[in-house]
């Protein structure tokens, strides 16, 4: 056994034993904790996958971001676990439910097992049509290129759960803004660290967001760390949440699907259909669209952790 | 046994640990911690076909691996949905229970909580 198999296996246990512990923890704070630290550890996993950007965005949105805002549900919501305990299913059935459970694991694990190798791919297609879009990283051709379609819709996913979010808001606090109140003395080490971080974080993101064309990186992964530096100073209450009414925040929302959307329709005047590119010009207007992406990417993330508005608005 | 087979595994058996705590657990942010652990066993084995489409040059299929970035974002908007759900719940009523019969507290109570 090499040193990188034996990693391997340390890695798989470590992963099963996280994940485990976020499932019998007794106390929910302690088993979201948990689900931060798996969320990097499987980040890991991607890298040994050979898919940095899945790692990337993994450990950025399936972690960070993720983590956040359970966290922030799980202390608001501490107090009312022991109600829930009362709850709890019998051992018959839970035992029923473990035999289940074990069942799909196992007919995975066979399925896992069996499949043929070398499988079926897209990748000689994806390599193929490379150099029509000027990209470097196949990823990110697959995302705005060929698969455009797909990744369109998922901006729409992301406004709609916006949209979903805040009109759980009470009626008194429709068009107020969410998440804590800025306070004029900062003290204490989250005001410190946003203070701190925040700015090298921003460079960081647009960097990612910059080298995705050709490395791994890209709208997502760069967009989700500026979400992470703004909630950051939101949190460490340097700045306040805008009023959801703000109209230069509804404009970011769309903004990503909307120039998306346009150019798209614009491919069926200047190149072959909807969402396709001018020869020659793909590169460019892929780079646009992806700046107008994780610029929305970065408002969004940070309104769904927030939540609903929780006071009314200004007058 | 390579490393994408050892992934691939450890996706089912994160599969069935998600499945079991969802089933199990009766406090709804517990489910939607398990709910998450299932849907990152499911994109771990995206991982795998990825990785055996190998070819062209590439260490892995590029197609799968966007899906499961566009799958990880997708999952991470369903997830702030269902804690905005919850959250509000438990202003309403003042419980997390999902069961229609039990008693809700007066609604004074749990508002502005």
């Amino acid at each position: 056994m090499t040193v990188l198999q034996a990693l391997d296996i340390g890695l798989a246990a470590l992963v099963l034993a996280v994940a485990g512990w976020t499932i019998v923890a007794r106390e929910a704070f302690a088993a979201v904790v948990g689900y931060v630290a798996y969320g990097l550890l499987l980040s890991l996993v991607w890298v040994r996958l050979f898919a940095v950007d899945v790692a990337l965005t993994e450990a950025a949105i399936g972690s960070g971001v993720t983590g956040v805002l359970l966290i922030s549900a799980a202390a608001r919501l501490r107090k009312t676990e022991a109600p829930a305990t009362d709850e709890r299913l019998g051992a018959p059935l839970r035992l029923l439910a473990g035999t289940v459970c074990a069942v799909v694991a196992a007919a995975l694990a066979a399925v896992v097992l069996l499949m043929p190798d070398p499988g079926s791919t897209l990748a000689p297609e994806a390599a193929q049509h490379l150099a029509e879009t000027g990209l470097g990283n196949p990823i990110t051709a697959v995302l705005i290129s060929y698969r455009a379609f797909d990744t369109m819709l998922e901006k729409v996913v992301l406004i709609l759960a916006v949209i979903g979010v805040w009109s759980l808001a009470p009626d008194r606090y429709w068009g107020g803004a969410p998440g804590p109140q800025r306070v004029a003395r900062h003290e204490g080490a989250l005001a410190f660290l946003a203070q701190l971080l925040a700015p090298l974080g921003i460079v960081v993101g647009v960097h990612i967001f910059w080298v995705g064309a050709d490395e791994p990186g890209g709208a997502f992964q760069g967009g989700a760390i500026l979400a992470a530096m703004w909630m950051i100073v939101m949190m460490a209450r340097l700045v306040e949440a805008p009023s959801i009414s703000a109209l230069w925040l509804r404009l970011t929302l769309v903004a990503g699907p909307v120039v998306f959307l346009a150019i798209g329709v614009l491919g069926f005047a200047v190149a072959s259909g909807f969402l396709t590119y001018p020869t020659g010009f793909a590169k460019p207007l892929i780079l646009f669209i992806e700046a107008f992406m994780t610029l929305s990417i970065a408002a969004t993330l940070p309104m769904l952790v927030m939540g609903p508005p929780s006071r009314p608005p200004r007058p | 046994m390579s490393t994408a087979i050892l992934a691939g595994l450890t996706g089912a058996a994160l599969i069935g640990l998600g499945l079991y705590g969802l089933i199990t657990h009766p406090h709804p942010l517990r489910k939607i911690l398990a709910f998450n652990l299932l849907g990152s066993g499911v994109f771990l084995i995206f991982g795998i076909i990825a990785r055996k489409g190998a070819a062209a040059g590439f260490a892995a299929d590029p197609v799968p691996q966007a899906m499961v970035i566009t799958g990880i974002v997708v999952a991470f908007s369903a997830t702030a949905l269902a804690v905005a759900l919850l959250l509000r719940l438990v202003q309403e009523t003042g419980r997390t229970t999902l069961r229609p019969d039990a008693p809700a507290k007066p609604p004074d109570a749990g508002a502005d909580a």
